[in-house]
């Protein structure tokens, strides 16, 4: 019998967790404030960087980081490789949020939000040249996609839930789910390949202004390849963390097996990168004595980290941990690089984003975490073993671990 | 015409103080910016009876310089004429006129032979071996390289003097031309403006009356003390040419408002002159843009009675004002606060990250799950 | 390996080739100015800084005074473009060195804004000028992102911000009048006109006097082109000109998306491969429900 997932159950509101809740109403009390008091007021934007905090991390990182449920449908549902399938549900779930919260950053960030229904509802107005329409529709319809690729979680708790309307209306859509969850999946697959290539675009338009060091034409590829491979390491993070967090065993064989398929990806990044560079006839600059250098080589580096980590005989869950950290901060400081350091509007301009902007970037994480968090406990999510039965959580242990933390 | 308030014949000043008499020389000092050691100087070299002399020709001019010298008042020209300089000659204030005033002239000239300051006013005309300006029956051409042979210093005083000034203007019939291009080879200080003003005449007299030597001069003659900057460089309207407001129309908001003139013809930007600065007549605003006229660039040969009043000209050594925007200016800075917050929080999350890995790795952390078969 | 797993990667290799490889797609055409498109002329050395077209653009446009430069707040000095202030003169000083420019909104005439402006907001409209709409703007300032002389501004301390930059005062233009700066211009420093004769015009000076200038006009190939043109007797980097390249701004991105997205066909093919692959797998399993089947290894 397959081992199913289950919600985890547990206390909701213990003392981690209220403290995540007011990082994440730290958040939305700032964002109420940017709202009221407009974007100069609360952020350190400027006409030379228009682009800060909100876009390089919220959206380009933060979709990089919620490339899991992307990577494991790859792996999962085209190459076939079942025994991954539990990670599947988590991944998507920390997917679809990470997708949602990026777009609310951008709800947030632009400054006439009121006109944004009319960027998918006008299309006879559509720019098709523009790579920022590309990444907003894609993102729109994937965060769709998404909600419903996890859908069967919600509709299989709802369903057993009794009699109520609820329960009656989740049994009678979710066979329409099955049948068509294949395609919906295979949408799961091509949205995130374009849109992540095309967040490479976005910036490649910036042209003249974009340093040469990331300035390529080949940016697409880069962005796509480390998104994927962010994808991967996100899931064993965040596999680890929670597992843990709910006193649940590690896969720790799976995680190191994807990890190993992070760090191959990252590997093919980095050799990609270099031989564009010296194909360009650029590698000079990688070898300047500047901060452009020094934080390309770092952002090789890191990315290269899960090497030591995911190879080794023994698999140890601290090292790939630190191995799947490292790797996501080079990949996140890559993408962070290409939008704020790489971007050069000119002698004068200066950017760092304001305290506002942190913390309403914090916020919106903590309040990522914090749904993930009150999801997983309520609805069919972790918790499927591949060749083991469900495991007995013992709560009381685990209230005992959690508020020890 | 005799002016009435002239003495018949210079007078000595012992009927003066010596008080008053110091005050005078201070005052001729102070006018012209030399230091206060100067009025001494100036005191010294009149008490010993050492006024120099000073033959003022006239030739195509309207009087305009001389009239202009008639209304300075500090030191005033009777003053001066009395206590500092020997006017030796001179057509308009000259008590005695015909024969006599010729045989002065030539009396002085003999007497202060290599000495005497020879002021010339007024244009020379060429054409035809200059017939055009006869006194005395002797041609201007004659009778001024005559006086240039036997002076100390040669100064030319107004336009007309200093380039032919408006009897040089096309189509010249005349062939007028200024003392400088008469007189080639000798050192010429020229006192353009229409009229120049009187205390730069004062100022380089008396600076050569009393020390012998003539004051810095520019390559065309023009001591640099009153000629080194325009009239746009000093002009009291700059501000708003800076700011970009301009009368358009005499009588307009900007004109009546005072607003910079350039847009109605001021030729200040082209004009070496200091006429921002010494009004004339001793009436505070009595020059043209004081008075809401555009600067005629009367003191500049290209210029002057050439470019018609209201056109337009470029601006010579444009000095933009310091807070004139940058190419790049700086827009805000990054704040310190930020940067110590985004520092904290980064490096409490990575740490956190390190910590958990570490939990993650050791004995007492979670179980791990070890498959058997896979 | 599995005849349906050798398939997939085929026809994944195949559309991932399609889909993000920039391959030796047909080069972007380069652009040429429209036909009755109009310009300007700036001549650097005619120039005597006033600002009088400053003042004008402010007032024809109805823009407030920017307080915020020096002057305690009682002189209307902005800096640089920005929210309020359209058109700008700078000035480069380097020892003797000196020179006055201008700076507005090149109407470029294959603009990175345009490119970049997801409902064309920002568009090549009447003669050329590039206008912003603000029916169709959602504010996500990408155009100022991709603006290689970072000219349109926006309004960050307004709650319904918008766009702020040049449009040759085409509202003027309706009536029959000439922009506000080249209309005031006291020197005819810059003057408008249409922009091949204002090309032609510019070259002239060139040739009668090459003493006075930098041999060049800059916008005549820079950057694909721009409809206001620039004559300088000082090299034009030190104008804040900072890119001579003559890439138009969209060209390298607008490559690599069509060569991706041409009619939609990499995208439909991959679709069409995933579903292909995903449903056989399925399948295979016979399940009803989506959990995929033991592998081998």
């Amino acid at each position: 019998m397959q081992p199913q997932a289950q919600p985890i159950g547990g206390t909701l509101l213990n003392r981690p967790y209220k403290i995540i809740l007011a990082l994440a109403t730290l958040g939305i009390a700032l964002i109420v404030w940017r709202f009221a008091a407009g974007l100069g007021a609360t952020t350190a934007l400027s006409d030379g960087y228009p682009w800060g905090l909100w876009i390089a991390f919220d959206v380009v990182t933060g979709t990089a980081l919620a490339c899991g449920g992307y990577a494991m449908a790859i792996l999962v549902y085209v190459f076939n490789k079942g025994r991954y399938h539990p990670l599947v549900r988590p991944a998507v779930l920390t997917s679809a949020l990470g997708y949602s919260i990026a777009g609310l950053s951008v709800v947030i960030d632009v400054g006439r939000p009121w006109y944004i229904w009319r960027v998918p509802l006008y299309f006879w107005h559509w720019n098709l040249n523009s790579a920022l329409l590309e990444v907003a529709l894609c993102i729109m319809s994937y965060v769709f996609v998404l909600w419903i690729e996890l859908s069967p979680a919600f509709l299989e708790r709802w369903s057993a839930a009794g009699e109520g309307w609820l329960a009656r209306t989740a049994r009678k859509i979710s066979p329409w789910i099955d049948k068509s969850l294949v395609w919906i999946l295979a949408l799961g697959v091509l949205l995130p390949t374009m849109h992540q290539s095309s967040l490479g675009s976005l910036i490649v338009l910036t042209g003249p202004k974009l340093n040469l060091l990331w300035n390529t034409a080949f940016l697409p590829l880069l962005f796509l390849i480390s998104c994927l491979a962010m994808g991967y390491a996100a899931v064993v993070l965040e596999s680890a963390l929670s597992n843990t967090a709910f006193g649940r065993p590690m896969e720790t064989r799976l995680l190191a097996k994807l990890e190993q398929v992070a760090a191959w990806g990252m590997l093919a990044f980095v050799l990609l990168r270099l031989a564009d560079l010296a194909w360009r006839g650029q590698l000079a600059l990688a070898l300047r004595a500047d901060h452009y250098a020094v934080l390309f080589w770092l952002e090789n580096l890191l990315m290269l980290s899960p090497f030591w980590a995911a190879f080794g005989r023994r698999e140890n869950p601290g090292r790939l941990f630190r191995g799947a950290m490292f790797l996501v901060l080079g990949g996140a400081l890559f993408r962070f690089d290409t939008y704020l350091v790489a971007f050069n509007p000119g002698p004068g301009w200066h950017y760092f984003p304001s305290v506002q902007e942190i913390f309403v970037t914090l916020g919106l994480i903590a309040l990522e975490i914090a749904i993930y968090i009150a999801l997983v406990r309520r609805f069919p999510i972790l918790g499927a073993l591949p060749t083991r039965p469900p495991v007995e959580v013992d709560h009381q242990e685990e209230r005992k671990w959690l508020n020890a933390s | 015409m005799q002016l009435t308030m002239l003495p018949e014949s210079p007078r000595s000043h012992s009927g003066m103080s010596r008080r008053d008499f110091v005050r005078v020389c201070t005052l001729a000092a102070a006018a012209v910016g030399l230091p206060g050691t100067a009025a001494k100087a100036f005191a010294a070299a009149a008490a010993k009876g050492k006024r120099p002399s000073v033959i003022w020709l006239s030739f195509q001019e309207c009087t305009g310089c001389t009239e202009s010298l008639l209304r300075t008042s500090h030191p005033a020209l009777d003053e001066l004429i009395v206590d500092l300089i020997s006017l030796d000659y001179h057509e308009a204030l000259l008590a005695p006129s015909g024969h006599l005033a010729e045989e002065a002239r030539k009396k002085a000239m003999r007497e202060n032979d290599g000495k005497y300051i020879l002021v010339v006013e007024g244009a020379i005309p060429t054409k035809d071996n200059g017939i055009y300006c006869k006194i005395g029956g002797r041609t201007a051409l004659e009778l001024v390289k005559e006086a240039a042979d036997h002076a100390g210093a040669i100064i030319a005083i107004g336009s007309c003097a200093s380039f032919g000034g408006i009897a040089a203007a096309d189509p010249n019939p005349t062939g007028a031309k200024g003392a400088p291009q008469v007189l080639e080879g000798k050192t010429v200080v020229t006192l353009p403006g229409c009229p120049a003003n009187p205390y730069i005449f004062l100022g380089t007299a008396l600076q050569y009356a009393t020390y012998g030597k003539l004051p810095a001069l520019d390559e065309l003659g023009r001591p640099k003390f009153a000629y080194g900057r325009t009239v746009h460089e000093h002009c009291p309207r700059r501000a708003h040419f800076d700011a970009g407001r301009f009368a358009v129309q005499f009588g307009d908001e900007g004109h009546r408002q005072g607003w910079c003139l350039y847009k109605l013809g001021c030729k200040g930007p082209q004009t070496h002159a200091s006429c921002s600065v010494l009004h004339f007549c001793d009436v505070v605003n009595a020059w043209p843009i004081g008075i809401g006229h555009p600067c005629v660039g009367c003191t500049e040969q290209k210029l002057a009675f050439r470019v018609p009043l209201h056109d337009t000209v470029e601006i010579d050594r444009p000095v933009p004002p310091d807070t004139y925007p940058a190419v790049y200016p700086e827009h805000a800075g990054i704040s310190p606060t930020a940067t110590g917050v985004a520092g904290l929080v980064g490096g409490a999350l990575i740490g956190a990250g390190l910590v958990a890995s570490r939990k993650l790795g050791t004995p007492n952390g979670s179980p791990t799950h070890t498959e058997s078969k896979e | 390996m599995d005849t349906d797993r050798r398939s997939l990667l085929k026809g994944l290799a195949a559309s991932a080739a399609l889909t993000v490889i920039p391959t030796e797609a047909e080069a972007r055409e380069r652009r040429t100015a429209p036909k009755n498109a109009v310009g300007l002329l700036y001549d650097t050395t005619r120039c005597i800084g006033c600002k009088a077209c400053v003042v004008a653009c402010k007032e024809a446009n109805g823009l407030p005074p920017d307080t915020t430069g020096y002057g305690d707040g009682l002189y209307d000095a902005p800096q640089a473009l920005n929210a309020s202030t359209k058109n700008i003169i700078q000035l480069y000083e380097e020892g003797n060195e000196h020179s006055y420019v201008k700076k507005q909104c090149m109407h470029c005439i294959d603009p990175g804004c345009v490119g970049a402006c997801m409902l064309g907001a920002l568009q090549k409209r009447e003669y050329g000028i590039v206008t912003w709409d603000p029916d169709l703007c959602i504010g996500c300032r990408y155009c100022q992102m991709a603006c290689p002389f970072n000219v349109p501004k926006f309004e960050w301390s307004k709650l319904n911000p918008k766009i702020v930059k040049c449009e040759l005062c085409n509202h003027r233009l309706a009536e029959g009048k000439e922009p506000a700066c080249s209309e005031v211009c006291p020197r005819k420093a810059v003057i408008f006109g249409e922009y091949h004769e204002l090309l032609a015009e510019a070259h002239r000076r060139l040739a009668e006097h090459p003493d006075l200038y930098v041999p060049k006009v800059y916008g005549e190939h820079d950057l694909g082109g721009t409809q206001v043109l620039y004559l300088s007797h000082v090299p034009f980097e030190k104008l804040g000109f900072r890119f001579g390249t003559d890439q138009p701004v969209p060209e390298t991105q607008q490559t690599v998306t069509h060569a991706v997205y041409k009619g939609f066909a990499a995208p439909l093919a991959l679709y069409a491969v995933l579903g292909a692959v995903m449903f056989r797998n399925r399948k295979r399993e016979g399940s009803e429900d989506a959990e995929p089947p033991e592998d081998n290894n």
